[in-house]
């Protein structure tokens, strides 16, 4: 409170400028620029630099302090949990895992299981599914990426391994362009990126829609975070709280992403 | 230098040794940076080395960072398959460049061919990715093989067959170029055909020089990056062939040693980080390996010649 107080003393003062780092998932840094962006435009003294690494390096640069906020955009570890106890979990939005396939497979509905052994390899014809007589082409991302890591733990369920013999793409766009153009490929993506040019599958019955998600019936969804070192203060504060408002949350959702508020 | 020493001969002698002493700086320095690169490379990926083993490293097949398994078998069998099919699809087409130019285009053929190649080794990686990805990559998948997706080794050899195309070129045409014009001529006056002559007097005494523009497109294959992202399908699978037709085995996914890099570098930490760096020791010493025979290559061709 009287750190508060004495900001808002000193800042007409003095026109000062503070500079605020962000790092870690590049899934989250699209949406932390656009939300550093507006938050600069109404607040010019405060520099927000945001750059990628993975959720992973998100997480352990918050951890150790190395930045003022890092991004994941998976859940945090039990591990990295217990490794970094002061560190501090906000979670800025919501962001479903959606699968899709070229639109000629013609598969409208997958159960859970059923994505789970065509992503093992157990599945390997799209016959097995209802579909056409077809080998399964799978698309994955690369070992590392936050989209994949979520999906090994909700769909995968943390066990089950992807196929080796997968075609992986390093990013969700490039994974979109490989589907669209792969007739019989699956993969999956974060809801951002679905687009007319594949096919989406409902999962248990429930189709990959903001309004499932947020209803909390479509099952694969995972959080977008924000990590502090510990308790923000001073302008990670102000950002955070920024990014919570009504006008964060609306950038949030322009985006394409579940706003929790 | 003579005996008298004039106050401009000293100057022209300082300048002499200053201007040496600058280059010798240059040269120096570019030593160092390798040094310093292959050094740093190396401390890196030592943990990699000292956790993983080297023999572990080398010839595991299973590549799983999450499960801390870390095998570039694969990767290295993906990259040496891809450079061969390169080198087969590529090189005719290379050598006949290299020959058509310098052996048989009228000046101003010559004068339009050879720039067009050039300007192929100009043309930045990613667009030849883009070209394979939209028109190489749905035509490989024409062929009706099981499990063909069209990304894998023969469309990344295809694109990389284009790659080192230049580079093969130029190198081996250098070297017809440079068989001194009198070979010809003697074996012209002796009766022999022009195409005798380029088969059993020309070629063959260009030989170590066209060797290594083949060592050189070699090096150049193996280190290419971001056109076999985008085509090869960067599955982590020893190659193998799908039916019982052993070439087959080109429609394979695969992923080179350069794409393990640049693929996972952006997320990883720890142990898996160090594996990539050691990747990259390999790739290093592979190319080590290649520059340096093409090196000797083109030494015996000189001392010959």
């Amino acid at each position: 409170m009287l750190l508060a107080v004495g900001a808002a003393l000193l800042l007409p003062m003095s026109a000062r400028s503070s500079e605020i780092t962000v790092v870690g998932s590049t899934t989250v840094q699209p949406l932390a620029e656009l939300l550093a962006e507006a938050y600069q435009a109404v607040n010019p003294g405060v520099i927000i630099t945001v750059s990628g690494g993975g959720s992973s390096v998100g997480v352990t640069s918050a951890g150790n302090g190395l930045c003022d906020v890092g991004m994941a955009s998976r859940e945090i570890k039990e591990s990295e949990r217990q490794e970094f106890p002061s560190m501090a979990i906000h979670v800025i939005a919501r962001d479903g895992i959606a699968i899709v396939t070229n639109p000629g497979v013609g598969v409208t509905n997958l159960s859970k299981s059923q994505v789970r052994d065509i992503f093992t390899g157990d599945i390997t014809n799209w016959s097995e599914v209802g579909g056409p007589d077809q080998d399964i082409v799978v698309v994955s991302r690369e070992e590392g990426s936050g989209t994949r890591a979520a999906f090994e733990e909700m769909v995968m369920e943390g066990v089950f391994l992807i196929t080796g013999a997968a075609v992986l793409q390093p990013s969700n766009g490039a994974v979109v362009t490989t589907v669209a153009s792969t007739p019989y490929s699956i993969a999956y993506i974060s809801f951002g990126y679905m687009n007319e040019s594949v096919a989406a599958v409902s999962v248990n019955g429930i189709a990959p829609t903001a309004a499932n998600a947020s209803a909390g019936r479509y099952p694969i969804v995972r959080p977008l975070c924000m990590l502090t070192p510990g308790t923000p203060q001073g302008d990670v504060k102000a950002w955070l709280d920024f990014i919570m408002s009504p006008d964060g949350q609306a950038i949030v959702s322009d985006e394409g992403y579940l706003p929790v508020q | 230098m003579t005996g008298t020493v004039s106050a401009r001969g000293r100057m022209k002698r300082l300048t002499d040794s200053a201007m040496g002493l600058v280059l010798l700086g240059s040269a120096l320095v570019s030593v160092t940076i390798v040094l310093l690169i292959g050094l740093f490379t190396l401390k890196e990926a030592l943990p990699a080395f000292r956790d993983i083993g080297l023999v572990r490293l080398l010839t595991g097949t299973e590549w799983r960072p999450g499960q801390d398994l870390y095998g570039l078998f694969a990767m290295i069998a993906g990259s040496v398959l891809v450079t061969l099919g390169a080198i087969v699809l590529g090189l005719p087409l290379a050598l006949g460049c290299a020959v058509f130019l310098a052996e048989v285009a009228p000046a101003w053929v010559r004068a339009v061919v050879k720039p067009s190649i050039e300007l192929l080794a100009g043309i930045p990686s990613v667009v030849f990715g883009l070209f394979g990805m939209v028109v190489l990559v749905p035509m490989v998948r024409g062929i009706d093989v099981p499990g063909n997706a069209g990304f894998g080794l023969l469309s990344a050899s295809m694109v990389l067959a284009v790659m080192i195309l230049p580079t093969i070129a130029s190198v081996a045409e250098v070297a017809l170029r440079s068989v001194p014009e009198e070979y010809r001529q003697g074996s012209l006056a002796l009766g022999a055909t022009r195409w005798e002559t380029l088969r059993r007097v020309t070629v063959p005494a260009a030989r170590s020089g066209m060797l290594a523009a083949v060592v050189l497109g070699l090096g150049r294959a193996l280190g290419e990056t971001i056109a076999m992202i985008m085509v090869i399908g960067n599955a982590v699978m020893m190659p193998e062939a799908a039916t019982s037709n052993p070439l087959t085995i080109f429609l394979s996914r695969a992923r080179t040693l350069t794409g393990n890099i640049a693929v996972e570098i952006n997320y990883a930490t720890g142990l898996h980080a160090a594996a990539l760096f050691a990747t990259g020791v390999v790739l290093f010493v592979l190319i080590m390996i290649v520059n340096a025979s093409a090196r000797a290559l083109l030494a015996s061709g000189m001392r010959r010649g």
